[in-house]
């Protein structure tokens, strides 16, 4: 899991040291990734973002398992 | 406590080739009215896709060109190629405006005269007239354009039916200069297959050559193409009117003007590449005004279809769901695909939001609904994460989709005319089971209830 290792920066830039590859993210973007790396479960993500943001648990939980596909696309997490 | 507004993740790796994803979008494309009617509006009382004509639109630009003409060539008259779009309510307002109608086929004559439209303000063109529509169109004094030799024999014979002499014109093809040229259709000039044709028709004695045709391609990039091909028809009717003793009463250019799309293929945008009405006009007047013998001027005739239609149309469709491709590419499916959209073939279609959407663009593509591998509307746009229901707003498509749109896998959907004074008025009803079960006949031995 490589999310773990990003260095992800306040102006929404994260930095992979073991490619040296960059990547622009958003902010929902980097709360499930710092969630993921911490180890939390999907559906308690997609519950946080629900209730945080004007977003229904449904909605977000798609949101949470496509975001995982990318991030496997992207090499960050196995 | 109210919540915040949620944007969909998205991360992008930076990458050279997709260098301008993961930045803010610079300008995103917003458009939320059509004729000054809220497009979220009008897809909450009509359902999602809908096709939209601006009536306004259709109108100022039919003005526009008849002006470019009519204030150097006074003698000018605009048939409606009903190909390009034959909505009734299409029809009807260039009809209004003072255009007759251009058709290609018995079904379409049909559609004009239902319409209202006399026989003689139809111009009747086509490679395949089958026999009964030529002796309607006869009788009905319609402007027939002959594309064959075939056809001078089936016209004669029609004379003789109905026993008078009729008048006709024969369609013309020719060099223009571009490329591909139009061979198929008519009588090659270049290579005396034209003088021949009008040497047949004078020696048949049943038809009298009243008229010149040429239709030279369309969507034509070069104005210069339509001064050769005028050239090339006046001096023809010089050489009739001298040699064989017709009068000529009207040239016919044909339709071929572009519209403001932006062709596939080419990089510049269409405001750089696509000639302006007044180039056309010039390029066409001007050799009238250079070849024209003598002061009989012929009424100079113009079929143009996509210019005038293209712009005023639009196909709003919905984002019904959404996924990662393998190649890390979003896809979003709409609810509209090529089965609505002929002219995704052609162009690459200005595609608008409804609404103002936060956060970082990514590469996407736009697939329609069919399951099929060619639907994409889209191929490579950089888009803010989108949700389901947001809709997307695809123009210029008012030529040729309404007409060349496929009923296949899907029903074709409800069509909005925006009226000038700001009123909407369905002008198509979406299709149900009904319209198309009703032309099938199933035997009685495979029922199966
Ligand atoms: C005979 C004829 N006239 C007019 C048109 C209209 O052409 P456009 O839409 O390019 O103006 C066509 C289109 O194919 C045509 O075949």
């Amino acid at each position: 899991m490589r999310i773990e290792n990003l260095a992800v920066n306040k102006n929404g830039f994260a930095f992979d040291p073991t490619s040296g590859e960059t990547f622009t993210l958003n902010e929902t973007a980097k709360e499930i990734i710092e969630d993921l790396a911490r180890g939390v479960e999907e559906k308690e993500i997609a519950k946080k973002l629900s209730e945080e943001y004007d977003v229904t648990q449904e909605e977000a939980m798609n949101d949470v398992l496509d975001f995982k596909e990318k991030l496997k696309l992207y090499g960050l997490l196995s | 406590m109210a919540k915040k507004t949620y944007e969909k993740p998205t991360i992008i790796k930076v990458e050279s080739s997709h260098s301008k994803a993961g930045v803010p979008m610079p300008k995103q494309k917003i458009r939320k009215k059509i004729g000054g009617v809220a497009i979220d509006e009008m897809v909450e009382r009509f359902g999602s896709p809908l096709f939209i004509f601006d009536e306004k639109a259709i109108r100022e630009k039919y003005r526009s060109a008849y002006e470019a003409f009519s204030s150097r060539y006074p003698n000018v008259q605009f048939g409606w190629s009903y190909k390009t779009n034959y909505l009734k309510a299409v029809c009807a307002v260039f009809h209004q405006e003072g255009a007759i109608a251009e058709v290609v086929s018995e079904f379409e004559y049909e559609k004009a005269r239902e319409l209202g439209i006399e026989g003689k303000d139809i111009i009747y063109n086509g490679p395949y007239k089958p026999y009964d529509s030529l002796v309607t169109a006869a009788k009905e004094g319609a402007k027939i354009h002959i594309d064959t030799f075939d056809e001078i024999n089936d016209l004669e014979k029609v004379a003789d039916e109905l026993g008078f002499e009729i008048p006709v014109a024969i369609r013309l093809n020719m060099d223009t200069g571009i490329y591909p040229q139009w061979s198929r259709f008519g009588f090659n000039i270049e290579s005396g297959q034209a003088m021949d044709a009008v040497k047949r028709i004078k020696a048949g004695g049943k038809l009298r050559l009243t008229g010149l045709h040429a239709h030279i391609g369309t969507f034509m990039l070069d104005a210069n193409a339509y001064k050769v091909e005028t050239t090339k028809m006046v001096r023809l009717m010089n050489e009739v009117e001298e040699k064989v003793g017709f009068t000529i009463e009207y040239i016919d250019v044909g339709g071929g003007f572009a519209s403001k799309n932006h062709l596939r293929g080419i990089y510049q945008p269409p405001e750089v590449v696509v000639p302006t009405i007044d180039d056309y006009a010039e390029a066409i007047t001007s050799a009238l005004y250079e070849n024209i013998r003598g002061n009989s001027y012929p009424k100079l005739y113009l079929e143009t279809g996509r210019h005038l239609i293209d712009e005023a149309g639009y196909l709003v469709t919905s984002v019904v769901a959404s996924k990662t491709l393998p190649d890390s590419r979003r896809s979003y499916i709409v609810d509209a695909g090529v089965n609505l959209l002929y002219t995704y073939f052609w162009y690459k279609f200005n595609i608008e939001l409804t609404r103002e959407v936060s956060g970082i663009s990514e590469p996407a593509m736009i697939n329609g609904p069919l399951c099929m591998n060619i639907d994409v509307i889209d191929e490579s746009i950089l888009l803010p994460r989108l949700r389901r229901g947001d809709k997307l707003v695809i123009s210029p498509v008012g030529a040729y989709n309404v007409t060349q749109w496929m009923q296949f896998i899907r029903y074709r959907p409800r069509v909005l005319m925006v009226t000038e004074e700001g009123n909407v008025e369905l002008i198509r009803e979406r299709e149900e089971l009904s319209d198309i079960e009703k032309r099938e006949i199933l035997p009685d031995k495979l029922k199966l209830k």
